[in-house]
């Protein structure tokens, strides 16, 4: 790296990267500003660290990490690479992407030299470092292949090799393991570590999205939890821990119980009102898409041996062999219909919750149905709306455009489908598909 | 047969319409070609002294390939000799039914068919990529190809002869160019239609890619959007070509009012031998035709469809290969590769270049993006022009018409249209209930399926105006009513694409559904209604949209047929713009030709779209 720049970074006189009061909203389906996603994060990169952005699905950690790369601009705020702002894809930052995104007609070689020649560098000045890279990151072997022919593990080590080749000084990665076997993520991580523990790769620091706590813990020097809706910054927690990591080290145990608990303390209700976990409020709440099967399976499982009626979330997540991201959705379903509750980590069956548990399947599509007009306002405007009207029907597109008001056109689609799913159980309404109505009556 | 009413996804049915797979390349596993490859590295390693001179010398393979290019070298030589010829030149238009002379007619009507495919690719990457990326540009241009594909493509050649021939006063170039447009305007739609929504679809993340590695306008459309719109443009330019043999026969032998073109090829050698009633010829017509289809599929399209697979973004392997006895030739050239790497690399390093305007980098404001309402203003001005422009259009076009027809010609060309869409309705309805039944009944037996699909999918690609003088001979023979009997020529090449589509949609059947209705006792009716009509629903909606496109287009030929100087005409518009074209009555060509076009496209728009999205919406089975 240049000299000057270690003595910049050494003095503190320039940031590798700093993210100033950076706030992102979505567009509605209106084409207007809609809900935050974003809400004022601010962070420091400093040289020589690994930092990992750790939250759930749709707590905008991957559009931070498009915002830091300057793929996507900001609502508001300001990021600054090496002091200058960034406006548009920096150079000395390269990403790897948790899909791959390799181009398939490309051999490994050319991918990774693609970077390169892009930028005019010479082609055998670009073959020899892109050779290294490739030798570096273990695909030696490997450079005459095409993508398709690859592992997902081959693959993501190319595009390892593809970021390493440009010698960024930041290297941000989405996800980059969560697409690979439970294994092969482990020997990828593991290659990983041990290249930057050596100090092999030609990086100042590692920028890195994940919503595993463990490989967070596992990889990082210092891990920023994002809380949802909308993202911000709800703890930075910098781990001390010496490389290599051993997962059943108490301390190590101890941080990942530490933080499961940070992030479940969100779905405690809230002391004023009974805010709720999920964004907006009312009829603008946007609902995870989470099947009633599920729900059901949740409930049993909760009343059942061991728990009977209260369960400590990190052990259900474990037995169950769920991601907080799948775990998450369900508690806070099971939350919002009052059929259970969630203190201090631990997720606790009412008295509805409980009942639905020992009903029969036609009590608990009544009891599921009553509760969803209580608690869900949407379900109760779709119902009042039904029987108000004479004809007792009414298109989807009418509450669609509603919820484009508060959330994005996907946010709004996928919170229809979750209402049309709970509703249909709950034989609280008709739904046709085809002409995208909802009615009263039941197919003949 | 016809590609050029039908745009659709690519990858929805790929299988279904694949224009030809001919027995003679389908499953043979073979001696792969890269098997000898592998061991080549580890030889020379070994025989270090020999292996130089082994590799550097061109192997059996290379003289095979050799052959091939130099002896296409020479037919293309040979083909565009008479290029140059003035018009009055005696041996410029003039045809003889000699056996021997077919091969260098089929030489001239094969090199028609690649200068309009050329014509379309350039076409393609300029038009498509322009409404792709400018939001503007869009606005007029997709809708405008939306409807150029719904015009009747001869009745772009009743058009043109005219204008190409005052191009080149005197030559026959003129003429080739009518003919080669009129090819044209039968492949370039659909192409464009499938470039224009691959650039749409790229994968962001391959979009973020490259714009975080940096490249420019320029690199990011040869390394990542072309190679992305490979596989959907090379499926179109197959589609394309196996509806463009139609034309082609179609535009050799052509005259407008008191203007005869014949340019030497297969379908001015048929057009004189309907002139002089020589059966022996049309066969030899056929014949020849049957021979150049094969050639064009085997030597062209096989290899390229080949080498089109690898662009494909979905990255598992294990999807069924296209094989091509081409492309593994040239896979086992030596010469002949390392010769192919310099323009490879010439490309290569083309697409590299940065190609940026030398202008400073635009700064990109802070602020919010430019004015919403300056935007807004220019959209404004934007649709005010493209407003005007389409009055100005409209009324001269009713100046046009009014200059010389009367309100009883639009009155009767619609009653004609009306007639030519019955007798299409009609077909359609009776060539489903032949091949619906039969599609199924063969596509669930594998065996046969595997013998009657080739042929059905060659028959698909085959020009069947080349039979039609057959079928005016029989009809003048037998004094049939040819209001009846003409309607058959409509559906007569256009069917096969609902039957070979139909045994597709047969063949994909789910075995796991096949069992439970079989377990479940569903049979005779219920079993149509409730299970294979709709399991092949999605795949016969293509074939009938792509059948119904083509009998729109046979019309113009079909309903007016002739043999020696008898002329046989059926009551309808197809018959009513051949006639007019005859005629060189340019008002009522415009007239009929408008109005067919928008019969299509309401046809289209009312009919197939609405069933298009059933299918897609409710009845995929994957």
């Amino acid at each position: 790296m240049q000299p000057a720049l270690e003595q910049d970074l050494a003095a503190g006189k320039n940031r590798l990267l700093e993210v100033r009061n950076i706030s992102h909203r979505y567009q509605t389906g209106a084409g207007e500003k809609g809900p935050a996603v974003l809400d004022n994060i601010s962070l420091d990169l400093k040289g020589n660290e690994i930092a990992g952005l750790l939250g759930r699905s749709g707590c905008g950690k991957s559009s931070l990490l498009r915002i830091v790369s300057g793929l996507i601009e900001p609502s508001a705020g300001e990021v600054r690479y090496l002091g200058q702002p960034v406006r548009g894809p920096v150079e000395g930052i390269a990403m790897v992407f948790q899909s791959f995104a390799l181009f398939p007609w490309l051999t490994v070689l050319a991918n990774v030299e693609l970077g390169l020649r892009a930028k005019q560098i010479a082609k055998e000045e670009a073959r020899k470092r892109a050779l290294k890279a490739i030798d570096l990151i273990g695909l030696d072997g490997f450079e005459s292949a095409f993508p398709k022919e690859l592992s997902g593990g081959m693959r993501q080590r190319v595009g390892f090799a593809r970021a390493l080749v440009v010698h960024p000084n930041i290297l941000v990665m989405d996800e980059p393991f969560s697409a690979l076997d439970v294994l092969t993520a482990e020997t990828l991580r593991t290659d990983l570590l041990d290249l930057w523990v050596e100090g092999r790769m030609p990086i100042k620091s590692i920028l890195m999205v994940t919503h595993n706590i463990e490989e967070a813990v596992l990889m990082c020097d210092r891990i920023i939890v994002l809380g949802s809706n909308p993202g911000k910054i709800a703890a930075e927690i910098p781990v001390k821990l010496q490389h290599p990591r051993n997962r059943l080290d108490p301390e190590f145990r101890q941080l990942v119980d530490k933080i499961y608990e940070l992030m479940t303390k969100r779905l405690e209700p809230a002391a004023a009102g009974r805010a709720t976990a999920f964004p907006g409020l009312g009829l603008a709440m946007a609902l995870p898409r989470v099947s009633t099967n599920t729900i059901a399976g949740m409930i049993e499982e909760i009343a059942a041996e061991p728990y009977s009626g209260r369960a400590d979330l990190p052990a259900i997540a474990d037995s169950l062999n769920m991601e907080i991201d799948e775990l998450f959705p369900v508690a806070e379903t099971l939350q919002l219909l009052r059929f259970a509750e969630i203190e201090e980590g631990d997720i606790k069956l009412t008295a509805a919750g409980k009942r639905f548990a020992d009903a029969d399947v036609d009590v608990r599509k009544k009891l599921f149905g009553d509760h969803l007009l209580a608690y869900l306002p949407l379900a109760a405007r779709i119902k009042l709306v039904l029987d108000e009207r004479p004809t007792h029907a009414a298109r989807a597109a009418r509450f669609l455009e509603e919820l484009e008001d508060y959330m994005s056109e996907d946010y709004a689609d996928r919170t229809l489908k979750s209402v049309v799913n709970w509703g249909r159980y709950g034989e609280l309404f008709a739904y046709d598909e085809t002409s995208e109505t909802f009615s009263l009556e039941n197919p003949q | 047969m016809l590609s050029c009413f039908l745009y659709m996804n690519w990858r929805g049915n790929t299988a279904a319409v694949y224009p030809l797979t001919f027995a003679l390349s389908a499953p043979s596993p073979g001696p792969q070609p890269h098997e000898s490859f592998e061991t080549e590295p580890m030889l020379s390693r070994f025989v270090a002294f020999t292996s130089l001179g082994r590799t550097a010398l061109p192997n059996q393979y290379d003289l095979l390939a050799f052959l091939l290019i130099i002896a296409s070298f020479v037919a293309i030589v040979e083909a565009a000799r008479g290029l140059g010829l003035p018009l009055a030149a005696p041996e410029a238009t003039a045809v003889s039914l000699d056996y021997g002379d077919l091969p260098y007619y089929a030489l001239r009507t094969v090199l028609r068919m690649f200068a309009a495919m050329v014509a379309a690719l350039i076409f393609t990457f300029t038009y498509a990529t322009l409404a792709a990326k400018s939001r503007r540009a869009g606005i007029l241009l997709i809708p405008l190809l939306d409807v150029l594909q719904s015009v009747p493509i001869l009745g772009f050649l009743s058009f043109t002869v005219t204008f190409f021939l005052g191009l080149f006063p005197g030559s026959i170039l003129g003429a080739e160019c009518a003919a080669v447009f009129a090819i044209f305007t039968s492949q370039a739609w659909n192409m464009a239609f499938s470039f224009y929504q691959s650039l749409r679809g790229v994968p962001r993340d391959l979009n973020e890619v490259a714009r975080s590695f940096g490249l420019s306008g320029w690199q990011r459309f040869w390394q990542l959007e072309t190679p992305f719109a490979m596989p959907g443009l090379i499926w179109n330019m197959m589609m394309s070509m196996s509806g463009g043999w139609f034309f082609v026969v179609a535009s050799e032998a052509i005259s407008v009012g008191d203007t005869t073109i014949k340019l030497p090829g297969i379908g001015s050698y048929l057009a004189l031998a309907i002139e002089e009633k020589r059966i022996d010829a049309v066969f030899a017509a056929i014949v020849a035709m049957l021979a150049v289809i094969i050639a064009y599929d085997q030597l062209l399209f096989r290899p390229l469809a080949a080498s089109g697979a690898r662009f494909r973004v979905e990255l598992t392997a294990g999807q069924k290969a296209e094989k091509s006895l081409v492309a593994e030739l040239f896979a086992r050239t030596r010469w002949l590769r390392a010769l192919v790497r310099i323009p490879a690399n010439l490309f290569q390093t083309i697409a590299l270049w940065r190609m940026e305007l030398p202008l400073p980098p635009r700064p990109r404001k802070t602020k919010p993006r430019r004015l919403p309402l300056l935007s807004r203003a220019a959209d404004l001005v934007w649709f005010l022009i493209l407003a005007l422009g389409a009055a100005w259009a409209a009324s001269s076009i009713a100046g046009y018409i009014r200059q010389e027809l009367s309100w009883s010609d639009l009155g009767e060309s619609v009653l004609y249209t009306v007639f030519t869409m019955l007798r299409v309705l009609l077909l359609m309805a009776l060539a489903s209930l032949v091949w619906v039944p039969a599609g199924v009944w063969i596509g669930l037996r594998p065996a046969i399926a595997e013998k009657v699909q080739p042929l059905a999918q060659f028959l698909a690609a085959f020009p069947a105006n080349v039979l039609f003088p057959i079928a005016a001979f029989l009809v003048i023979e037998f004094s049939l009513n040819p209001d009846i009997w003409l309607s058959f020529l409509i559906i007569f090449g256009t069917q096969w694409y609902i039957l070979f589509n139909v045994i597709a949609g047969a063949s994909a059947f789910p075995n796991d559904l096949k069992e439970a209705s079989a377990s479940f006792r569903i049979h005779g009716i219920d079993w149509w209604r409730k299970v294979i009509l709709p399991g092949i629903f999605p795949y016969f909606v293509t074939g009938a949209l792509t059948a119904s496109g083509g009998s729109w287009n046979a019309a113009i030929v079909a309903e007016y047929v002739k043999w020696g100087n008898d002329t046989i005409a059926a009551h309808g518009i197809g018959a009513y713009i051949a006639k007019a074209t005859v005629g060189g009555d340019y008002p009522r060509i415009v007239l009929g030709v408008a109005v067919m076009s928008l019969f299509v496209i309401v046809f289209n728009r009312c009919l197939w779209r609405p069933l298009y999205s059933v299918a897609e919406k409710r009845l995929r089975l994957d």
